[in-house]
């Protein structure tokens, strides 16, 4: 089980959190003005690297506060969460 | 009137030297959230007794028990029929925030004695050593799989606040983890 760093709680078990996938994916300015295959683009491909990814997690049963962390997906190795507004 | 009956109604409170469990039922709850850096935020701390916790994981204790839930959310805990709402509502004034009364959502189980950190440490992944949750210290977390807030007291008391619809299961398992911890036949199934 992973333990995950919650900024506001501390290092918690992973079976508190809810994954949230990628971080930092910007809604796009514009939505209508894209293509389906450029909004296809945006809600379903994601990055998948080897290594350091920075993702999206919710405390839900502690804090309930969304944060973001980077992850190393070979290692599973976790930097320390950063609050989200 | 009708009769109310309290979630863990049909528990029977265990006592023994080392480990008592036992309901809390009715407690007034209101879930306060409000911009701590408010103007508000300080004067409720007033009406209150004492200044909102800040630090995640803390509470404090005057009128009414505070619980930190979140960076802009506590938990007010006060007496069975104690009007806190009014209290908080009073003091926020027409300010931005948000008091909402939630005592029938959780109930509250008291476990206490000096058996009383072995005894959650059984479902619960939390470091419940004195040293790093000692009184003044709270938590939300997960106790046998079921959510709960974990509130730690002087004398190696805990408050145990679950939710009523898992407040059966969760008696249950409390009582069949401290059965190490009882006497022979103190606990009989309900």
């Amino acid at each position: 089980m992973l333990l995950i760093p919650c900024p506001w709680c501390g290092p918690r078990d992973e079976a508190e959190f809810h994954y949230g996938g990628q971080a930092h994916v910007a809604y796009p300015e514009n939505p209508a003005a894209l293509s389906d295959e450029e909004w296809a683009r945006y809600l379903f491909f994601r990055d998948n690297p080897k290594g350091r990814f920075a993702e999206r997690w919710n405390h839900t049963a502690g804090c309930r506060r969304w944060f973001n962390a980077v992850r190393n997906t070979a290692t599973n190795e976790i930097e320390a969460g950063e609050v989200t507004a | 009137m009708a009769e109310r009956l309290s979630p863990l109604a049909r528990f029977t409170p265990v006592s023994a030297d080392d480990l008592r469990i036992a309901e809390i039922p009715f407690l007034t709850q209101i879930n306060l959230r409000v911009d701590p850096k408010s103007r508000a935020a300080a004067d409720i701390g007033v009406a209150l007794g004492a200044p909102l916790p800040t630090e995640p994981g803390t509470c404090t204790s005057a009128d009414a028990d505070v619980l930190w839930m979140g960076p802009d959310e506590w938990l007010v805990v006060g007496a069975r029929g104690h009007d806190l709402e009014a209290t908080i509502r009073a003091a926020a004034g027409t300010a931005h925030v948000g008091i909402t009364d939630v005592s029938a959502q959780r109930t509250v189980v008291a476990v206490d004695g000096p058996r009383s950190r072995d005894l959650l440490a059984h479902g619960c992944a939390l470091d419940l050593h004195p040293r790093v949750f000692g009184p003044g210290r709270c938590a939300q977390t997960m106790l046998a799989r079921a959510q709960v807030v974990l509130a730690a007291r002087e004398d190696d008391g805990f408050r145990v606040f679950v939710r009523s619809s898992f407040a059966g299961y969760l008696a249950d398992w409390l009582l069949d983890a401290a059965a190490e911890y009882l006497p022979e036949g103190t606990v009989t199934s309900r």
